[in-house]
């Protein structure tokens, strides 16, 4: 187990390390001179390669690249080209509003996913199974920016209930959930989709098992019966939560956009138009990182939920 | 001569023995026509994609030609029965227009995904070894972005554009294929037939044609098949941020992002983009549901 568990970690380094060369190489890969973004339009030919040099631009990508990581090990993600701020500091507060609302989207639909694919496995083959999957296919395939705009449409524009855009600042809590509501519902449609398919699949297969079969020639109730097909559905459930979880976070993007919501996606979408290249470098990296230590603490919980998996 | 003792058997029904292999795909056929939910969403996607195919000679106006008098024109008016955008221009006209990019920038990265995945699949799980590990590494490394991100993020790099769209989606789908043909391949390669074929004295492509690809193909269209709904949602989600396909053209997602203010004037038609991406998506996820239903396929 706790060799496992070692190899696990060991083995996220080489993928640390990966994603980063991913981040550094779609940046600097991109077409375009990144000082035509960094100095005025009329600064002179020399000043514009003193300004190079003062960068590092001049220098060959695999160095800039190990400086880069030098600094990013040091915490230092650079500065904004717009703002002069440090990248970390608006990556820091972009990211506790998109956790937010990934962590509500995630509850909601984890939560009545969960219920609704267990629901459609137990009566398998009925009319509640098929109303269940009818509306998991909905939410698997709905384009969640256009939901959001839906969304608007009707609790915004004709009902007048829910604020459309941002985030309240103040106005305390209620305000603030009001504001975070339809952005919720938007971003949690798919994964509610996908979780209530996968474990309604997950439950049948088990349920199919003869050991199933045995528990209830043993007599045992339903209740019963129940809790040990969740416990065997566990492991495979887990890793599509990490997923789901992933894209509720790194899908936010389409979302924040459309509610103009203040997290990463939102401050991507903006370092994406004005080429701010090291914000834009920042916020992929650290989302990045995010995601690396989130499919390790997934491996890691499974192993915990069921030993088997360390041992091969 | 024959033997006296074998049953006669008519040269037409040794032929269906011989020709086993077929009769699967002929079942898989059979399951597909014998489900009404495949048809259903089979027939619409054939008319989604006949109507983009065909929309230079079936769409009503000029998809670029507007009309300041006539701007969001709701539902129903008469001439513009879907209404018109906020330029004037004919909506149903846009969307079957639109329908082209939209299909063509969500296909083309799952094709790519599916041919260059199952190559390299294939490879790593065949070679095995170092090779192996540091291909599969490769797509780990891939794996560490869920996939909207990494799409936005080597858009927003590269800038807006199809080709870049179909290039950060190719991106995106092709690491999710080579894992899922590598570990059929690995699963294929240690089966007895394989064995048995080797000890024979096989050669590597002939075992490769002929026992590795028809085997791990079905899993990789299956899992291709459940890819297509996610790629065209995510094309579409492209040009809605602005980094798909260039204005003027007609795309869904870019539609559904320049109506997306109009919808405090006219609430419904800005809407309609949105439908149309999302009546493609379903159906592609019905239709591979259907085709893994048939094929008998878990995944």
């Amino acid at each position: 187990m706790w060799a496992y568990v070692g190899r696990r970690l060991l083995l996220a380094i080489p993928t640390l390390l990966g994603a980063s060369i991913i981040v550094f190489a779609m940046v600097h890969l991109a077409p375009g001179d990144p000082m035509s973004a960094l100095m005025p339009v009329d600064a002179s030919k020399a000043d514009i390669e003193a300004a190079r040099r003062a960068y590092g631009f001049d220098q060959p990508l695999p160095v800039q690249y190990l400086r880069w990581l030098g600094r990013v090990a040091q915490g230092d993600l650079g500065k904004s080209i717009a703002t002069r701020r440090p990248v970390l500091q608006d990556v820091y507060a972009a990211l506790k509003n998109s956790l937010v609302l990934a962590v509500s989207a995630s509850l909601l639909s984890f939560g009545i996913g969960i219920a609704l694919g267990l629901f459609a496995a137990f009566r398998q083959g009925r009319v509640l199974d098929k109303l269940l999957s009818a509306v998991a296919i909905v939410g698997v395939s709905v384009p969640h920016y256009w939901a959001g705009i839906i969304l608007i449409i009707i609790f915004s524009v004709q009902l007048n209930w829910l604020p459309a855009m941002g985030a309240a600042a103040e106005g305390g809590a209620v305000e603030y959930l009001k504001h975070m509501a339809l952005p919720t519902i938007a971003l949690a449609l798919i994964p509610l989709g996908v979780l209530t398919r996968v474990v309604r699949s997950a439950a049948l297969d088990i349920l199919a098992q003869e050991f199933v079969l045995a528990l209830r020639a043993k007599g045992l109730g339903r209740a019963m019966v129940f809790a040990h097909v969740v416990k065997n559905a566990a492991p495979q459930i887990l890793t599509v939560l990490g997923l789901q979880f992933g894209f509720a976070l790194g899908g936010s993007v389409l979302v924040e956009t459309v509610f103009s919501w203040p997290g990463t996606g939102y401050l991507m979408n903006l370092a994406i138009f004005q080429r701010d290249l090291p914000l834009l470098q920042g916020i992929i990296l650290v989302l990045a990182m995010f995601f690396v230590v989130l499919n390790l603490a997934v491996d890691l919980a499974q192993t915990l939920v069921d030993p088997r998996i360390a041992r091969h | 001569m024959a033997h006296p003792l074998a049953p006669s058997i008519a040269t037409g029904e040794v032929e269906t023995v011989v020709g086993a292999p077929m009769s699967y795909w002929r079942t898989v056929a059979w399951r597909l026509r014998q489900d009404p939910t495949t048809i259903a969403a089979g027939s619409l996607l054939l008319l989604i994609a006949l109507a983009a195919i065909l929309s230079p000679l079936i769409a009503p106006h000029d998809p670029s030609a507007g009309s300041i008098r006539l701007r969001l024109a709701p539902l129903g008016t008469s001439s513009h029965p879907l209404g018109t955008d906020e330029q004037g221009r004919d909506m149903l006209t846009r969307l079957l227009w639109g329908g082209r990019m939209t299909l063509l920038a969500g296909l083309t990265p799952v094709l790519v995904g599916f041919v260059l995945g199952t190559v390299m699949g294939v490879f790593a799980g065949f070679v095995g070894g170092l090779t192996n590990t540091i291909i599969m590494r490769t797509m780990d490394v891939f794996y560490a972005f869920p996939a909207v991100l990494l799409a936005i993020a080597i858009s927003g790099s590269l800038g807006p554009g199809l080709w870049n769209t179909l290039i950060s989606l190719s991106v995106v789908f092709v690491p999710r294929v080579v894992r899922v043909a590598e570990s059929a391949t690995v699963q294929v390669k240690s089966l007895e037939f394989v064995a048995a074929a080797r000890a024979s004295g096989s050669g590597v492509w002939p075992i490769m044609r002929h026992h590795l690809l028809p085997n791990v193909l079905g899993p990789v269209l299956v899992f291709s098949s459940t890819q297509v709904s996610l790629s065209i949602i995510l094309a579409a989600g492209l040009s809605f941020l602005g980094l798909g396909v260039t204005p003027p053209a007609a795309e869904w997602g870019l539609m559904l992002n320049t109506l997306r203010g109009s919808i405090y004037v006219n609430a419904w038609v800005p809407a309609l983009p949105g439908v149309a991406i999302f009546l493609t998506s379903m159906s592609f996820n019905l239709l591979s549901d259907g085709l893994r239903d048939a094929m008998e396929i878990r995944g």
